[in-house]
């Protein structure tokens, strides 16, 4: 008896030093997630002091990059970021849709499993390979069949002409945004998924049960029920497409320049750090690039931020 | 039997056209991913072979390997996870042990979820500040950090995810035997959640080794083998990026046969941690 009491004494005394030590370890760490998110804020303003300075609101207006000149702008990346991303949401937005629709609704039980680990395995290949791929594969094929239809067509209409003319490059910001929509397609779709399987199965019975169609459950029942977590699901989608670099580095031509076509090079503010920042000379011209990593830091902040709190609210729904 | 009201025959093809229209992305999709995989193959085998795995990145116009940058990403990627598994799993655990509802648990929650999604350039940049300037020149240390903030966000989520599905009565059970709570975290909750934690590292690990951006303004490239990690230091997707984009034929199919190892090691980290979470649910 002693003897086990003797042996359990140390133990008991453990907790004294293990939990208060444990504890503050782990403390430590969830702080360091906070400080690391402050620290780049404090970086990037820091870095991009300089540049606003000089230029001051100018910066956001002036589409002019000219490192001879030392005269810089954000307005040709800033514009070219939105239209890529634009573009990527018009397409990404329905295939997600129609993905999110077919597994939760049309496909046999037996399919649902694979084919979500295929959807998810496109979001898992990295953006280098989307941009090489791009570059080699997608890009001639979209100068050679894609874009001469395009300006073939839309190209002739009166008014909305201008934004799809010009000669098919297939680099360009159509390009940069048709890869950004398939990139973005997987995150969307598996949120659009996961919210549409919190629909309480006895409301989608009873409206199949009065004779409605898989159409009308999803549009009626399903995507009203669903709002908040679907524009959510979008938000956090459009968040990855405006931060999203090597893919489009590789296929956006890198001209900084606001054109009108659509067709056009340019550049976004990600691929613009990623081509010249190393190359980048002078204090005005880094500091130039680091106010735009913190134009896009600031965006990208809003979007997700945005995006959280309506998948918050959305699971908070699904609770009740 | 044929007489279909009009009505009824309108919402059967509205219906149609879901169900077509959804059968028709799903293809894309698929298809997308295969297509890709398709390329990468068709371009990439013919660079596949030994002398990629024992020979050192070439100059323009001449015959090589890939062995540095191979070396390189492997080394940061390793570095990378050792710095940043622990300090989220340390703060998953705070989560879902400590913090669970309290305000500050809420905001770390917040922050990391932002994190998760942020753009990994911003991460270079965030690096490049507070390292390579600092010291001075780029470095694999660098590079390895600024992936270390990319596994942080991954691992955090997959801990406490995890960590909140093991049974309470375990714990309950556990600290009724007298154990202490660290003791009960480490050695019940750590024990139950390990498939799942696992998982979540291979996904992170999974994710920077294909990293580019956060790369480029830290570790930058090296064209000469080096472990030096005070150095700049070569790495698969800077090469990629670097040589796909020259005029050289060499180069280019260089950066195939990097781009067909990258995708398939990452794919094979994937679908292992999707099988590694399977378990997890079975033996449950």
């Amino acid at each position: 008896m002693t003897d086990i009491a003797a042996r359990q004494l140390p133990r008991s005394s453990n907790g004294k030093i293990g939990d208060p030590l444990f504890r503050g370890v782990a403390t430590f760490f969830a702080v360091l997630v906070l400080v690391i998110l402050s620290g780049v804020m404090i970086a990037l303003v820091h870095g991009a002091l300089p540049a606003l300075g000089h230029f001051g609101f100018g910066f956001l207006l002036t589409d002019s990059w000219n490192p001879v000149t030392d005269k810089f702008g954000a307005l040709a990346p800033i514009v070219g970021t939105l239209l890529t991303s634009a573009i990527a949401m018009l397409i990404g937005i329905p295939l997600a849709f129609g993905v999110a629709v077919f597994i939760t609704e049309l496909c046999p039980v037996w399919l649902k499993r694979p084919l979500s680990t295929i959807i998810e395995l496109l979001a898992a290949v990295p953006s280098i390979i989307y941009g090489i791929w791009g570059l080699f594969v997608f890009a001639p094929f979209m100068q050679s069949y894609v874009e001469p239809a395009i300006v073939n067509t839309l190209g002739n209409v009166p008014g909305i002409g201008r934004f799809f003319a010009g000669p098919p490059l297939g680099i360009g910001i159509l390009t940069a945004g048709i890869i950004l929509g398939i990139m973005v397609l997987p995150f969307i779709s598996s949120i659009m998924r996961d919210v549409f399987e919190t629909v309480p199965l006895i409301l989608k019975e009873s409206a199949y049960g009065l004779g409605s169609t898989t159409w009308e459950v999803m549009w009626q029942v399903v995507l009203p029920f669903t709002r908040i977590g679907v524009v959510g699901g979008i938000m956090l989608g459009l968040g990855r497409a405006l931060g999203e670099t090597m893919a489009v580095t590789f296929v956006i031509g890198n001209a900084h320049r606001v054109q009108t076509s659509i067709l056009a090079p340019g550049t976004t503010i990600s691929a613009s750090l990623a081509n010249e920042f190393t190359e980048a000379v002078g204090d005005l011209y880094l500091s130039s690039l680091f106010a735009l990593g913190f134009i896009l830091f600031v965006i990208t902040f809003i979007v997700l931020a945005i995006a959280k709190l309506m998948l918050v609210q959305m699971s908070k729904r699904a609770g009740t | 039997m044929s007489a279909v009201s009009p009505i009824y025959a309108r919402r059967k093809r509205a219906n149609m056209l879901l169900v077509a229209a959804a059968l028709a992305a799903t293809t894309i999709a698929v298809a997308w991913l295969f297509v890709i995989l398709y390329e990468l193959l068709l371009n990439g085998l013919s660079a596949l072979g030994p002398t990629l795995f024992t020979q050192m990145t070439p100059p323009p116009g001449s015959k090589g390997g890939l062995l540095n940058p191979i070396m390189g990403s492997i080394l940061m990627t390793v570095i990378g996870t050792l710095i940043g598994a622990p300090v989220g799993i340390m703060a998953g655990t705070y989560l879902a042990e400590y913090g669970q509802h309290s305000r500050i648990a809420g905001v770390v929650r917040f922050i990391n979820d932002i994190l998760l999604s942020a753009p990994s350039i911003i991460v270079g940049l965030f690096v490049y500040d507070i390292m390579v300037l600092q010291m001075g020149h780029f470095s694999g240390w660098a590079g390895s950090v600024a992936l270390a903030i990319l596994v942080v966000p991954v691992v955090v989520r997959t801990t406490e995810d995890m960590l909140t599905l093991v049974p309470n009565g375990l714990r309950e059970a556990a600290t009724a035997l007298g154990a202490p709570k660290w003791k009960v975290i480490v050695t019940v909750a750590y024990r139950a959640a390990m498939q799942g934690m696992l998982t979540g590292i291979m996904l992170a690990i999974a994710r920077i080794a294909g990293e580019t951006a956060p790369l480029l303004f830290t570790a930058l490239n090296n064209q000469f083998w080096t472990t030096n990690l005070n150095a700049p230091m070569a790495n698969l997707p800077v090469v990629i990026f670097q040589f796909a984009m020259s005029p050289y034929a060499d180069w280019q199919s260089l950066a195939w046969g990097g781009a067909l190892l990258i995708t398939f090691t990452i794919l094979i980290l994937n679908i292992t941690a999707r099988i590694v979470a399977t378990w997890s649910s079975f033996s449950r």
